[in-house]
């Protein structure tokens, strides 16, 4: 299998490990969000959602188990891939000329990816541990609703949320380029498609708590 | 001409006496026509400090045709200058306002260090050609003209990839110093074509293995490289290394690397 690791660990390797890990990400947000979003429902819709994921436990919990496994693929290789760059290029330019070449989404995965990461951290400890710790006692419903009242909470939320959009802009099409998707005819629609899921992935979570912070029960 | 019609330029230009030693910006005041080339104003700077016993400027040119790709420079931060789809030796003055300042840096790359002032060493590229940027031809006759049907749009996207000149101003371009948008063309170019065929997983396996070898970047998609490329190379074709690496990657009997 030494190919394998060999191939894996190639320049163009280390980027078809993000594409995919990515693309499972970008299905997973979606899951994610949809799940959120019966939080508009009230606190019934809310529960019900909570109600049909303790039903269906253990498949959650192999789906966590893998779920782990690609964020730190993703995170990790991504580092990495960082890090070898950055030593690619060990003298940059005088002169920054960057913004006539390229996007700022593009020259800033790094540092959106890894203010997400601090943002995935705090919310495994603030939402995904006391609900999981707590056993079924624990009301999920109470635990986000409560920490979308905190308005510092809520803001750290929001920013990390459009920061994932920035993440997700790019993401999306680099994603279909680094597989070869790239066809003359279709690439500008795939473009187009990733910026929308991106603005729509941002706004449907960072919703979540502007509702909870200024509408909600006003 | 009438010298008042000359352009009044300040050059900022990286001097850097070998590879070893520490270099530097030092200010060059010039006053150059329009209608020079930026290699032809970088001639007549040479010429008065060689007139002053001076260490001329060290950089590289050849064909001055914007096809021998020798002539890369990073001209106010980006390789052969602001102007889209040309080379360095085709920048004229005219693309300049009097009393502007122009920085002059070599291309920036740790697989591409600089030799001295504004040259620098891409025999990497040489080597990541001869590790598979080429078809082996066998001794024999001739083979009859357009014996094999090859169609247009095929031969047509074949010869856009051939059109790369090595330049390596897609290293110098990408904040990665990746060489994937050279590697992709020459391996898209012969992926296309019949003659490519009996090498075309070995070729992609080896040239991508020797790229990195080198120690360039991989690529983040941030496709500055096509924006700067004097040729209007595709990212398009680095998508299609991607797909050619993971399919022989795949594919090939290839077990060793
Ligand atoms: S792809 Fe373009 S920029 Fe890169 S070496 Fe070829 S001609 Fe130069
Ligand atoms: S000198 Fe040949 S391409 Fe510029």
């Amino acid at each position: 299998m030494s190919w394998f690791w060999q191939s894996v660990n190639s320049s163009v390797g280390k980027k078809i490990v993000m594409a995919f890990t990515g693309i499972l990400l970008v299905v997973y947000l979606v899951i994610h969000l949809a799940g959120n979003l019966t939080l508009y429902g009230g606190e019934k819709a809310f529960d019900s959602y909570a109600g049909v994921l303790e039903v269906i436990k253990p498949l959650i919990r192999i789906i966590e188990v893998l779920l782990a496994l690609v964020f730190i693929f993703h995170i990790f290789n991504g580092i990495r891939v960082w890090w070898g760059n950055k030593k690619a290029k060990p003298i940059d330019y005088a002169v920054n000329a960057k913004s006539k070449n390229s996007t700022l989404f593009s020259r800033t995965m790094i540092h959106t990816g890894v203010i997400v990461l601090i943002f995935l951290v705090l919310h495994l400890v603030t939402i995904w541990y006391p609900y999981n710790a707590g056993g079924g006692e624990v009301n999920l419903y109470k635990i986000v609703s409560g920490r979308f009242a905190d308005p510092i909470y809520a803001w750290f939320y929001i920013v990390a949320m459009a920061l994932l959009g920035f993440h997700l802009n790019h993401g999306f099409q680099s994603a279909f380029q680094t597989l070869g998707w790239n066809h003359k005819k279709y690439f500008s629609l795939i473009q187009t498609i990733g910026t929308i899921y991106a603005t729509l992935t941002a706004i449907g979570f960072a919703s979540l708590p502007i509702y909870f912070l200024y509408f909600h029960g006003r | 001409m009438n010298n008042n019609m000359k352009l009044n330029l300040k050059l900022k230009i990286w001097r850097q006496s070998s590879a070893k030693s520490v270099g530097s910006f030092v200010d060059y005041k010039v006053s150059v026509s329009p209608d020079a080339s930026f290699l032809e104003m970088l001639d007549e700077i040479n010429n008065e400090l060689e007139k002053n016993n001076q260490d001329p400027i060290v950089f590289e040119s050849d064909c001055r045709e914007g096809i021998c790709g020798t002539c890369g420079l990073v001209i106010n931060g980006e390789p052969h200058g602001p102007l889209r789809k040309v080379a360095t030796c085709q920048l004229h003055m005219r693309n300049f306002k009097d009393g502007q300042t122009i920085w002059v840096e070599p291309f920036r790359a740790k697989a591409f260090p600089v030799i001295k002032d504004l040259a620098v060493d891409r025999s990497a590229f040489d080597k990541i050609i001869q590790a598979g940027g080429y078809i082996s031809v066998n001794t024999g006759g001739v083979p009859d003209a357009n014996s094999i049907p090859i169609a247009k749009d095929i031969a047509s996207e074949a010869f856009d990839s051939a059109a790369c000149i090595g330049c390596g101003a897609c290293v110098a371009a990408c904040k990665n110093s990746s060489a994937m948008l050279f590697v992709s063309a020459k391996v898209t170019q012969f992926a296309l074509l019949p003659q490519g065929q009996p090498e075309r997983q070995q070729r992609v396996e080896a040239m991508v293995a020797k790229m990195d070898e080198f120690g360039f970047g991989s690529c983040s998609n941030t496709y500055a490289c096509e924006a700067e490329c004097p040729k209007g190379i595709s990212v398009r074709n680095i998508a299609r290394l991607n797909h050619e690496y993971l399919s022989a990657k795949v594919k090939s009997t290839n077990v060793e690397v």
